[in-house]
């Protein structure tokens, strides 16, 4: 207001600050507009150079010969729908498990506490690390790639995930819940699955969709376990074909229609990711809510 | 049905302490799995890491050929292009976090802060695309030139901003990573900017203060460890990022004073050599970086981990 008594003891200062005020709020919004400017761009070049490259030769041809035309992505999209499924068959139970330990008995333990520690920790550690490690102890003792290293080195990211997020939604189910059920006599492990675990089941299904979307476009892991494969197989103890990986090979390639094949991977697996994401968010919102 | 009481008690008891000590297992397999990444990346590490003795992180000899190996120039790489990438994407975040905190109307901040974490899931292949096939031309032409006739132009720091006009290399491979650490910061800046008591801020602004220096002065204050844990969060992410580094650094094996530069950093060279590596010391040395890259973000993290710790204890205190 005009006739605030600061501004007339000292109208420099008032003027300094002001500035320093509308500066400050404006360098944040063009930090908000730049944020959302990449965003915007990745997606507009992903839908420019992909959306032309989806067609139905694309879910039903399997990956081209070198120099050959055509051909599509279903030996990657198989391999991946197999590694990214057997990943979550392996990791839902550890996961979800692990949580229940981390709330239900471990609570305020040591290891409990430590466990959580590296849990966080390795949410965040580098994937090609995970790679190397699944090496070191899968493919260089089978002596070939396969795909259940690629599932190991998988679930080894997907684990972490799901452990935080089912601790944290265990902890949401009020303790009043848990005590009705003791008092009524029922066993600790039936409380945990049939009360706890079913309360918080929709948090637990946000916690192993975000995993899924995780691992789904994760490439670093997967070059050194799963590899690649130039052909249709669903032999996991072979060397398995996976889109992202495919798209690496592809991208980096000089042949063009392998670059389109890459950029319609690439389009298809970020949709994915992004849909996971948005379904993973809806189904917490409901349970929030509801 | 005609058990006694005392048989169902002792079957209950016994079906708990399996449950018990099954999801204890399982619990206890995360701590294993990453004792288990370091013993297995040391024990294969060991040759090189015997062989060259210490000078192999100060060595900036890759001689695939002769079985000469030495760190220094991907470890280089990697803290260059991390550090580059915090400088940039730093105040970004935390322009973005002010934004969704302070600035943003209610009913939009929910939008908003999806679409920032939608920047986070998108896969880090598709960066590396991205910035090789549609980031890297327009750098290249325009950007560089314009950094070699500004910044270039300064003594000292001038040959940081010199050489030719590439697009990749190591600046190009830090923006990169700039984008991809920003949602990262950002969600966490915003989590403990979050947490400030209104009551603190309310005061604050009852004495008349702006928003800016409620934000200066009371909210950076009170969040400050919270705030470099996630500066740290970022850069660990940062430091063991593949994929989209791999495409737009430029993989090569030596260091230049210019950050146009190509470079490579250590999971760039893994990416690219460990599939074709000989059993031998080329395989030990690519261990030995990967086990010196776990190591770099095991010691980040955890300490970024710590300050998260203690801002969420002060969290607790606050009601």
């Amino acid at each position: 207001m005009s006739n605030t008594p600061f501004s007339k003891h000292n109208p420099e200062l008032f003027k300094k600050r002001k500035f320093a005020n509308a500066l400050g709020l404006s360098l944040s919004i063009t930090a908000m507009v730049i944020g959302m400017a990449i965003l915007i761009w990745i997606l507009t070049v992903l839908f420019y150079k992909g959306f032309s490259e989806i067609d139905l030769e694309m879910f039903t041809a399997s990956a081209p010969a070198p120099g050959s035309e055509g051909g599509g992505l279903l030996n990657a999209i198989v391999g991946s729908l197999l590694l990214v499924g057997t990943c979550t068959l392996v990791s839902t139970p550890v996961g979800v498990l692990a949580g229940i330990y981390l709330t239900e008995y471990g609570d305020r333990s040591k290891i409990a506490a430590i466990t959580r520690f590296v849990t966080d920790i390795m949410l965040s550690a580098p994937s090609i690390v995970i790679g190397l490690f699944v090496y070191a102890i899968f493919v260089a003792q089978i002596k070939h790639f396969s795909g259940w290293a690629g599932t190991v080195a998988l679930s080894l990211i997907a684990v972490p995930v799901i452990v935080r997020t089912t601790e944290n939604m265990l902890r949401l189910v009020p303790s009043t819940l848990r005590e009705a059920a003791y008092a009524l006599g029922t066993p600790k492990w039936k409380v945990s699955f049939n009360v706890i675990l079913r309360a918080a089941q929709s948090g637990v299904m946000t916690g192993i969709l975000l995993a899924i979307a995780r691992v789904s476009g994760e490439t670093a892991p997967l070059l050194f376990t799963a590899l690649n494969n130039q052909f249709f197989s669903v032999n996991m103890n072979a060397p398995m074909a996976n889109l992202p990986v495919t798209i690496f090979q592809f991208a980096m390639s000089p042949y063009e229609n392998w670059n389109g094949l890459a950029w319609g991977g690439a389009l298809l697996i970020t949709m994915a990711v992004l849909t996971l994401n948005i379904l993973a968010r809806v189904v917490f919102r409901e349970k929030v809510q509801g | 049905m005609n058990m006694t009481r005392s048989q169902v008690a002792r079957r209950q008891r016994i079906q708990d302490s399996v449950f018990q000590y099954s999801t204890q297992f399982f619990a206890v397999t995360v701590l294993i799995a990453l004792l288990g990444i370091i013993i297995s990346l040391f024990k294969d590490a060991w040759p090189a890491l015997h062989q060259f003795g210490f000078g192999f992180f100060a060595s900036t000899e890759w001689d695939i050929i002769g079985g000469e190996f030495g760190g220094f120039v991907p470890i280089y790489g990697t803290v260059v292009t991390s550090f580059i990438a915090l400088l940039i994407a730093v105040p970004l975040s935390f322009g973005i976090a002010v934004f969704l905190t302070e600035i943003c109307p209610n009913r939009l901040r929910r939008p908003f802060g999806t679409a920032v974490e939608l920047l986070a899931a998108v896969p880090s292949i598709i960066y590396g695309m991205f910035g090789l096939f549609f980031f890297v031309p327009p750098f290249a032409e325009y950007v560089e030139p314009a950094l070699a006739g500004t910044l270039g132009q300064i003594p000292v720091i001038g040959i940081l901003f010199s050489g030719a006009f590439n697009g990749i290399g190591i600046l190009c491979a830090s923006l990169i990573l700039a984008m991809m650490i920003l949602p990262f910061i950002t969600s966490i800046m915003r989590d403990v900017f979050d947490i400030v008591p209104p009551i603190l801020k309310e005061s604050a602004y009852g004495i008349g203060c702006t928003t800016w220096e409620v934000i200066c002065r009371i909210v950076l204050p009170y969040t400050s460890t919270g705030v470099i844990g996630g500066i740290m969060l970022g850069l660990g992410r940062a430091l063991g990022e593949t994929m989209a580094v791999t495409f737009v650094i430029g993989n090569a094996h030596k260091i230049s004073p210019s950050l146009f530069a190509a470079g490579s950093s250590i999971a760039s060279t893994l990416a690219n050599e460990f599939g074709e590596a000989e059993a031998g010391a080329h395989l030990s040395s690519l261990f030995a970086l990967g086990l010196s890259l776990f190591i770099i973000t095991l010691i980040i993290l955890s300490l970024a981990k710590f300050m998260l710790i203690r801002m969420e204890k002060a969290k607790g205190v606050k009601t």
